[in-house]
């Protein structure tokens, strides 16, 4: 039989917890900014189908960073924890505050009793009637969880990205301001192209975002309870352009 | 080569049908697993539960629509004169429910819900033929309590995107599912209502003549079938009517409904015949 070596569980959980950080630096950022008309959500993700923001219920949203299957597998448990308690409830007794606590009881349950723990970090968002009952809960890889205000950034080169949101956001952002200040952060915290000329003012390039919206008022604005809509295309191109020409 | 286990884990994982999960997860929470015992000659249950009459459906040039009266009866009874019996599925399609008023609106409410979940899974609609196989795969799980007199018998009427048209199903207890075409209607009123459509429905309806044609159609089921209510004047009921185009679903508002209404009552009042 051969001998089990001991290690000491300060030293298995930083391990893993190292392994789980390594893994999530290595996506691109996501940006979720609470603005005076609802959620803004912006990733930096070139793929038009295979999505990192989605929709969770009515006025839940959902995005993440890290391994595409593992926290694709989180947001299908997401809807299903989420469709299940609004049809033996009532749609309004599905929150935020619930949904992400499931979360944070699965993610710990992985990290410390699976062989790898999820590379993952993702934010539940819940878009309130006013400003102040926003929620913004953004869990890590060990199933910490952090209620948030303002906005929040994952992935890899998030500390520049907050760097260079922080001069740029206050409470009053309309959405397509939040847009474009999120997706300037992203795109000023990138890594320089591989020529290595970094243009002063980055270009800001529709197609390697991807952008949703969850609305304060969608029952007014759409006659319809899901606050979440995706934004592309055209919509995005002149909601980014608008932007340059200011 | 897929381990085992793996290649087992894609068929579990393509499972997108909410109500599927609900079978598997939570099986007590479907309507269709109500039981009432074991079925026998005697064991009728259908005086036990309201009932919900009359719902006609028709096309017209980039549409569809469907529309409902407000009446629910037990026995000889009238449970409700403010029932809905038409509900919105989703963006591009309506459904309405003719039969126990009780587990018709929990198959309207779980279809809801399939219809979302499928979306949200998989980021994209289902298509209007996918979604009346799930209807008729719902109906025909409520098989055991049909024959027991708790029956469901909907009506799914949708736009299809991909031809550009409004097309609309019926459905037996058994699951069955039929295209139907120009119009169509089931409950209890529905041969009165499927006379008047035959006589007004033309291919050149617009949509403010085909909400007459609906109304109408109602109208003359509720004349001649007691379970069926016609337009309430005295209480302001109005019949419920949804709409479905290229844009999507919509509630025609209660002041058109208003206007349609005493526009046929003040046209019939004034013809003053029997029959």
């Amino acid at each position: 039989m051969t001998q089990q070596f001991y290690v000491s569980p300060e030293q298995l959980m930083k391990d893993r917890a190292d392994f789980a950080r390594k893994g999530i630096s290595r996506g691109r950022s996501v940006v979720v900014i609470s603005c005076r008309d609802g959620i803004a959500l912006v990733a930096q993700n070139p793929s038009p189908s295979l999505h990192k923001l989605g929709e969770i219920y009515d006025r839940i949203a959902f995005a993440a960073v890290g391994k595409y299957n593992e926290f694709e597998s989180l947001r299908q448990a997401g809807v299903r924890y989420a469709d299940v308690r609004g049809y033996s409830y009532a749609r309004e007794d599905v929150t935020a505050r619930g949904l992400a606590s499931v979360y944070a009881q699965s993610l710990g349950a992985v990290f410390t009793a699976e062989s790898k723990p999820f590379e993952v970090e993702l934010v539940v968002a819940e878009v309130g009637r006013s400003q102040d009952t926003d929620h913004l809960y953004r869990l890590t890889f060990d199933g910490s969880i952090a209620d948030e205000a303002g906005f929040v950034v994952m992935g890899g080169a998030a500390d520049a990205v907050v760097g260079a949101l922080r001069g740029t956001w206050s409470a009053d952002v309309g959405l397509t301001d939040g847009v474009r200040a999120a997706a300037r952060a992203l795109a000023s915290a990138a890594p320089p192209a591989a020529d290595g000329d970094r243009p002063g003012a980055p270009a800001l390039d529709p197609s390697v975002l991807e952008v949703a919206f969850l609305e304060r008022d969608p029952d007014t604005l759409r006659g319809s309870h899901r606050a979440f809509r995706r934004i592309g295309g055209p919509e995005l191109e002149t909601m980014l352009q608008g932007g340059q020409d200011s | 080569m897929l381990p085992d286990d793996a290649a087992a884990a894609v068929p579990r994982a393509a499972s997108t049908s909410f109500a599927d999960y609900l079978g598997a997860h939570h099986p007590g929470m479907l309507p269709s697993n109500r039981t009432l015992g074991p079925v026998t000659a005697t064991s009728d249950a259908s005086h036990l539960a309201p009932h919900a009459t009359t719902i006609v459906s028709l096309t017209f040039p980039g549409g569809v629509l469907m529309a409902g009266d407000r009446r629910a009866t037990m026995g000889n009874v009238i449970a409700s004169r403010h029932i809905e019996k038409v509900f919105p599925a989703d963006h591009s399609s309506v459904l309405g429910i003719a039969g126990s008023a009780g587990i018709g609106v929990d198959l309207a409410r779980l279809f809801q819900v399939e219809l979302e979940h499928y979306e949200k899974i998989e980021a994209t609609m289902m298509s209007l033929d996918g979604k009346a196989n799930r209807l008729a795969a719902m109906v025909r799980q409520n098989l055991p309590m049909a024959m027991q007199g708790l029956a469901v018998v909907p009506l799914f009427a949708g736009f299809d995107t991909d031809r550009h048209l409004g097309r609309l199903f019926s459905f037996d207890v058994t699951g069955g599912r039929y295209e139907e075409h120009e119009h169509h209607s089931v409950g209890s009123g529905s041969v009165f209502a499927r006379g008047a459509l035959k006589k007004l429905w033309n291919p050149r309806l617009d949509e403010a003549s085909a909400v007459r044609v609906a109304v109408e159609a109602l109208y003359d089921a509720a004349d001649d079938d007691s379970a069926t209510g016609g337009p309430d004047t005295v209480r302001g009921l109005w019949p419920v009517v949804y709409v479905v185009d290229a844009a999507g679903t919509r509630r025609v508002p209660e002041r058109d409904l208003e206007a349609v209404a005493h526009t046929i009552i003040d046209a019939r009042s004034s013809a003053g015949r029997e029959a």
